[in-house]
């Protein structure tokens, strides 16, 4: 039997959680190894497990793979989330792209300073209303399919649920003129897989707060 | 007879750059739209082709792709250049990745302030010196072949080669402790698409300088 495969991060959301979302929504369990300490992550690196001194790190089918993109792409590949063809993956690969570049403002926002923090959040507020919501909006109206390519369940849906439960968290008006939005957070949100992931005592990991921030920063070494 | 992909992009490097890198390898014809005002984007944007309003846009098979990376990857697919199945192609994503990365931070340089951009510079120098190149000369020596991934030419390989000369340019002597590297250097540039592409008057571009700087910024307004 195949080992399950074994994600290397801290206990937070980070750069990892997506890569979560996505097997748990393909409905691959799998095994966490929590970097508590400086130290823990010094023994990755020098192990030789870790490819650019880096993680999100994770063991699957043999390989330790590094770089988030890889890691999604071949668990897409995997579990049939990536279209049925080139153009398809395309079209995913861009729509997918685009949440990352927002989700990544979202990422960053609590190593900013305090006195920047809130202008960040008006500009991600902005960005998401302004420039991403609309697009998969369209997208969704466009074809009045269940799903953004191919009218099949695809990584694209999976990356945009999970932004759009951090849009929820800053404001929950963001989504209130977004009503096809709306409509397919529910439906993804409902696939038993996804459900379960959504339930208490999941892997999913709760929003950082200023303990686990302190930690990250000491084992990260960011000032 | 099928149109050639259309590249829509500033005179320069950024983004696009590894876009031109891949299609020249793969013996692609391309043609080239440079933005220079301000209204020629307004215009791409008015039209609906910057799906996130953002260039690189790159005109093929019927798609106005954005994104660099659902670019490359679409690329590499279509010219067989992503490994021969998913394992391949996994670390061929990991690699082509880790490069990316390093070249999109030489290519920030240009925008930083000049008190910053010495010390940034050097932190990248130093970056690809202790980090990048060695895994990639590891990579080579564990498994003595003359390509990185499955002992065949790949997007990950062009990657490299781009990122290597574009370190290179920063500093000559970069490749002193790495002899795979220089070996694979020589050898990959020597591929003939890779050489008509490194003469002169191909459709490479050249480092930013501040002219540049100057239309991005105006094009952009950042």
């Amino acid at each position: 039997m195949a080992a399950k495969p074994k994600l290397h991060y801290f206990n937070a959301r980070g750069r990892m959680e997506c890569i979560r979302w996505l097997l748990a929504a393909a409905g691959e369990e799998f095994e966490e190894q929590f970097i508590e300490s400086p130290q823990d992550l010094e023994k990755l690196k020098n192990d030789g497990s870790l490819l650019f001194q880096q993680v999100p790190m994770v063991e699957i089918d043999g390989m330790k793979l590094a770089q988030t993109r890889a890691i999604l792409n071949y668990i897409a590949s995997k579990h049939n989330l990536y279209g049925k063809d080139l153009k398809e993956r395309a079209l995913i690969d861009m729509y997918s792209e685009g949440i990352a570049d927002l989700s990544e403002m979202i990422l960053q926002l609590p190593l900013c300073p305090p006195n920047e923090r809130g202008a960040k959040l008006a500009l991600i507020k902005e960005k998401a209303t302004g420039r991403y919501l609309p697009v998969f909006e369209k997208v969704l109206k466009s074809h009045g399919q269940d799903y953004l390519v191919g009218n099949k369940l695809s990584k694209a849906d999976i990356h945009l649920v999970e932004l759009l439960y951090y849009l929820d968290e800053i404001d929950s008006s963001l989504l209130a003129s977004f009503a096809l939005l709306k409509a397919l957070k529910t439906r993804v949100s409902n696939l038993p897989n996804v459900q379960k992931f959504l339930q208490p005592g999941s892997q999913r990991k709760p929003p950082l707060d200023e303990k686990t921030l302190e930690k990250a920063k000491k084992i990260f070494n960011i000032k | 007879m099928v149109a050639k992909p259309k590249l829509y992009y500033f005179h320069g490097r950024g983004r696009m750059e590894s876009i031109r890198w891949l299609l020249a390898a793969a013996g692609v014809e391309f043609e080239e739209e440079f933005l220079e005002t301000r209204e020629q984007y307004e215009k791409l944007q008015n039209d609906g082709h910057l799906l996130f309003g953002q260039v690189p846009l790159v005109e093929i098979d019927g798609m106005m792709l954005t994104q660099t990376r659902a670019i490359l990857s679409y690329l590499a697919a279509k010219y067989n250049l992503y490994g021969k199945d998913l394992k391949e192609r996994a670390r061929i994503d990991m690699y082509a990745d880790g490069t990316l990365d390093l070249m999109l931070m030489i290519a920030g340089t240009a925008f930083k302030p000049p008190e910053e951009k010495e010390t940034n510079l050097a932190s990248i120098l130093e970056k690809a010196k202790t980090r990048y190149l060695p895994v990639f000369e590891k990579v080579l020596k564990d498994h003595g072949e003359n390509f990185l991934v499955g002992n065949n030419f790949s997007w990950a390989d062009i990657q490299l080669l781009e990122a290597i000369l574009m370190v290179e340019e920063l500093d000559a002597s970069i490749l002193s402790d790495f002899p795979l590297l220089k070996a694979f250097k020589t050898r990959i540039s020597n591929m003939p698409t890779i050489k008509k592409f490194l003469q002169p008057g191909s459709q490479r571009k050249s480092p930013p300088d501040s002219h540049y700087v100057k239309v991005v910024r105006d094009v952009l307004q950042f």
